[in-house]
Order: C-alpha cells, then structure tokens, then sequence
C-alpha cells in the first residue's frame, strides 16, 4: 500500500509537470466540459420558458442547477480512456507499460485525477460564474452532502472501470473509434447528460436505471440538488456498489482474455 | 573476456522448446471488389512468425539473436519479454513462465527496444528514473547507487536535467537503457539497442553492454543489425530465419560452417605485370589494387593454393583469412531452408 502511494506520487509528480506544457489543450478540452451543459441549460430554459416556466418535474431555476451540478459531476467522472488505449495499443506504447511490474490503469487513474485537479482552477469560477448568470436553486440537505462524497468516489471509480473495460476491446479489434462513439451515444442518453431522466418517458426510465450510467452521473446530481429522499440515496448507493462489482469482474476477465490477444504491434 | 556459462547444474536462465507463434492476419486483395467482398467474408491466414525454435541460454551468457527482417527475432524477444502468448511450446526464464507477466518476474528482466521509448517525452530523464524507482520498488540507497554507477558509465552528467525530447537520438538512447537498467535486471533482452546510432555511440553502448555483463553477471539476448556488435560482445550466437533455428553455437563455428571460403591477400613485388589477371588461375580474384589482390578460395584447396603462389610468384607478404562476418551472414540467410517452405 506504502508502495502504491509512493507509485502514484511519483506518477502525480511527473503528470503536472506534463499536463502543464500543454496549458492550450487542457483549456480547450476544459471549454467542451463547459459549454455542452450550457448548452443544455440554455435549450431546456426555453422550453421550459414556453410552457409557463415548467417542464415535468423542473423549472427554469431547477434546470439551473441540474446542469451546473451535470457540468461539475461530469467533470469529475469522464474519462478519455477508450481513445487514449486505442492510441496506445496502435502506437506500440502499450508494450512499454506491460512491462512494468505494474497494473498500467495505476497511471491513467493518476493521469485522469491530475487533469481534473488542475482543471478545477477553471471549472470552479465557470460555476461561479454560472450561478450568477442562471439563478439556480438548490434544495441540499446536509446529509445528502455527507452521502455524496461516497457516490462521487463510487461513480469516478465506476465510470473508470467501465470505460477501462470498454477500452480493451481495442484487443481485439485495433480500431474501435466507431464503438467508442456509440458507447457515448448511450451513455449521454442514459447517464442524465442531455436531460433530466425523470423527463424520460417511463420505459426508458427503466431502461436507465437498469443500465449502470445513470449510477454513474444522474444518481449524485438528483442527489447533490436534494431531489433523493435518504431511502432513494441508499439504493443508489447499493446499485453504484453492485454495478462496481460487475466492472470489476468484466475488468478482470476482459484483460486477462484480452492479454492473450495482445499482439504488440507496431512495438 | 565476457563471462561464459557457468559450470555445474544450474538451471538454465532462459529455457525454450518448441516455441511457436502464429498470427493470424486478414487477407485481402486490392481493389474495391475486393474490400466489398471482404466485408461479407473475411479471409484470414495465418502466419508462423517463429515456427518450433528451442534453445536454452545459461545465466551470464551474452548471445547475438541474428536473423534478417521479418525472421521472427523480436517476436521471440516479446514472447521471453512476456508481451506475447505464445501459440504452442515451453518457455521459461528464470523458472517463471513470461507470458503470466509476475511482478516477481519483471522486476527481474528489461527489454530495450532500439525503436521504442518509455522515457516521458517532455520532461527530464531524471523524473522517469524517479517513477521507475518507485514503480520497481527500489530502496532508496540502492537507486542511489545504481543511478550514479549508470551515469558513470554512460557519462549521462548532463543529460539527466534536460527534458528528454531536447536530447539527441545517442543521447536519449543512453538514458532509456539507464532507465532500463535501475532495477538491475538479470535478464536483458536488448532489440537493436544500436540502431542509428553513430560509430562511436554504438561502440560506447557497446562496450557498457560488455560492463553491465561483467559486473553483474547479467544474462543477455540481443539482436543487432550491426555485426560489430555482435563480434563485440557475443561469443554464442543463435541464427533464425522464416522462424526457424538454423543456427546455434560458436560465432567462430558459424564461419566454419557456413562459409565454405578463405580470403587469401598476397602482396606481390614490383614487375608482376597484371597481377589480377596472373593470379586469376589461383581462386576468384575479390579485388586488385596496385600489388595487393585478394583471393577468394575453396576452403579445401586453400594450403595448395597458398604453396603454389609462394612457389610461382614474387610474394612480399600472404595472409589467410575468414571472409568478414557480414558477407558470411548474407550468405546463410541466402541459402534456401528447406524445412520453412
């Protein structure tokens, strides 16, 4: 465990160093971060400006907050991992990182937390911002603060392993631009991302809350905004729990079937 | 004098038999009917990249892997290395099976590969030696150690503080095979550690090779396409092509074997008119220059031949030599093998 601490520490180091050559990129991957749920903001205000101020269980105010909370759960849970692996794998340098006598995810998760670290200086005062242009209202309770804190860890660890899973297919198939794009597809639907899923006609609903992304994003945001009784919290957090579980074991045995695939080229 | 295998019942340090590795890669033929009919049937072959090798190397031996492109040599590298499942055979290396990729065991081997880097680009060397530290689990003092012997012999002073993509291509290659080295492997799988690099970078990697072996008793496999390299540091040397062994031993059996030839250079004396062509009955004139030709002889004749020309012609001096290593290992890798086809 020491050890490990002192891998990542290491990793942390060398990763702010990297990541702060390329100030540009970070600030224009920030901007897609910040504009999309904006965007979203924006559209669903109207609507909801059209129809007397209401749209379902939300109004203008409450959209507000759902995408302010959308933009900062998200930043803190997305990944790039299926993009980055497949680079990797293309470009040969993923043989590099099997020869370590480390599990190479221990350098993307460190990779993720810094960028978002360091982006935070950002998206902080964006939300700041955002508040003062939008008005949003938030109801949060205390407890449903004290309850966050496990289901943000528990929805970036979900989201990473999902996605991790997800990026070894690249095993199997070099290419996998187009999987990547429909997983994306899915989960902007599924997650929360374009729309609050209680706007969702009810079998989709279901189909949301069956499938792992609203665990993912949806879950904290409703709960961050105080829409969650404390019995709904609880399962949420029970169905982030299992939904871990099931990342783990497609992890486990997609790397280690994926492993035997491994080709190496290009290296 | 490069340490040689030990004597005794150690085991072996890398242990292979029969080792196979197939690809099996999409076939398809130009064209767009092609593409078209390629997305309703895909064809695949496959493709025996090392085709049934078997070898065992004792710790401490340096052995030259030496084939053409294409011959199967890295993908054995990335099999021993634990990079690729083999399709069939045994394999062990230092009694672990590569392929499981154990910690234990990869703290124990490097691979360099000449073409490949895992020194992060823009930062200093320095920094990824630190993340190796801690990766490999290095005590302290140890790294210490090992961090100043590795630029001590590589003379990487400098080097170490500036970010890695200011280097040049020697020097970078220096810090990659320091950073390869901090954990003080055993095992060294080295890919083309020379590949273009000038003369003197290579002779200096070369002769750190030699000194990483005698200090520390490392085993080492490497794969060069620089014979200097290989006449440098390996007394063993393991020839394969289309995947299969073709050779195993002595570099110096290797010329015996495979090189059916002498090279006779006779200096002759002022007033020999032509020399080429008067001594064109003797062998195959290679070359002629002033007095100085140089024959290529049937191995066998060659004492009847050199008797002859000190007998018939005006000799000022004669030497008899192996043909140059390179043009013996054009040679083998000219000949045809049956077995691969």
């Amino acid at each position: 465990m020491i050890a490990l601490l002192d891998v990542y520490r290491a990793f942390f180091k060398n990763e702010i160093a990297l990541q702060l050559q390329y100030r540009v990129q970070l600030i224009i991957w920030l901007l897609f971060g910040v504009i999309q749920p904006v965007m979203y903001l924006v559209i669903w205000s109207t609507v909801a400006r059209s129809r007397g101020g209401q749209v379902g269980d939300y109004g203008v105010s409450e959209f507000a907050a759902y995408f302010i909370a959308i933009m900062l759960v998200q930043h803190l849970v997305f990944t790039w991992i299926m993009y980055e692996f497949e680079f990797l794998i293309r470009q040969g340098q993923l043989s590099v990182r099997l020869l370590r006598p480390i599990d190479p995810i221990h350098g993307h998760i460190v990779e993720n937390l810094t960028y978002k670290l360091l982006t935070l200086t950002i998206m902080v005062p964006a939300a700041a911002i955002l508040t003062l242009l939008f008005q949003p209202r938030f109801d949060t309770p205390l407890w449903a603060i004290a309850v966050a804190v496990p289901a943000l860890l528990l929805a970036f660890l979900l989201t990473f392993l999902l996605e991790w899973s997800f990026a070894l297919v690249a095993f199997w198939t070099t290419r996998t631009a187009a999987l990547n794009d429909a997983y994306t597809l899915v989960y902007m639907f599924m997650s929360g991302w374009v729309a609050p899923l209680s706007l969702f006609p009810p079998g989709l609903q279901v189909l949301a809350s069956i499938l792992p992304f609203r665990w993912a994003l949806a879950f904290p945001v409703e709960l961050l905004l105080g829409r969650l009784t404390p019995q709904q919290a609880l399962g949420g957090l029970a169905a982030q729990a299992v939904w871990l579980a099931i990342a783990v074991a497609i992890w486990k045995l997609t790397w280690r079937a994926g492993i035997r695939r491994y080709s190496a080229v290009g290296a | 004098m490069l340490a040689t295998s030990t004597v005794g019942a150690a085991p072996p340090a890398i242990h292979v038999r029969d080792l196979r590795k197939v690809y099996v890669v999409p076939e398809r033929e130009a064209g767009l009917l092609a593409s078209l009919r390629s997305l309703v049937r895909r064809r695949h072959r496959a493709i025996a990249a090392v085709d049934g090798i078997s070898f065992d190397v004792q710790p401490g031996e340096v052995v030259g892997f030496l084939g053409p492109n294409g011959a199967g040599k890295t993908t054995t590298l990335k099999m021993l290395s634990g990079l690729l499942y083999p399709t069939s055979g045994e394999l062990s290396v230092l009694g672990h099976v590569p392929w499981r990729r154990e910690k234990a065991y990869l703290r124990q081997i490097t691979l360099v590969m000449g073409q490949r880097n895992q020194l992060a680009w823009d930062i200093p060397a320095a920094d990824s030696f630190e993340l190796n530290r801690a990766i490999y689990r290095i005590p302290r003092p140890e790294y210490e150690r090992a961090v100043s012997e590795l630029v001590d012999l590589l003379d990487l002073g400098p080097l170490l503080q500036k970010p890695v993509r200011n280097l040049s291509l020697g020097e970078r290659m220096k810090c990659e095979i320091a950073a390869a080295l901090l954990h003080r492997p055993k095992v060294l799988f080295l890919d083309e550690p020379t590949i273009g690099l000038d003369v003197t970078m290579q002779r200096r990697i070369r002769s750190f090779i030699a000194e990483y072996n005698r200090r520390h008793g490392a085993t080492v496999l490497l794969t060069s396409h620089y014979m200097a390299d290989v006449e440098a540091l390996c007394k063993r040397v393991i020839v394969i092509h289309h995947g299969k062994l073709l050779f195993d031993g002595d570099l110096s059996k290797l010329v015996q074997r495979f090189s059916p030839h002498k090279t006779i250079v006779v200096e002759l004396a002022d007033g020999v008119v032509d020399p080429a062509a008067s001594l064109a009955r003797y062998g195959e004139v290679v070359s002629a220059d002033d007095g100085r030709v140089t024959l290529r002889v049937p191995k066998g004749e060659t004492p009847v031949v050199t008797s002859r020309l000190l007998a018939d012609l005006p000799v000022l001096d004669l030497t008899v030599e192996d043909p140059p290593i390179e043009d013996v290992i054009e040679q083998v890798f000219a000949q045809e093998v049956p077995a691969a086809l």
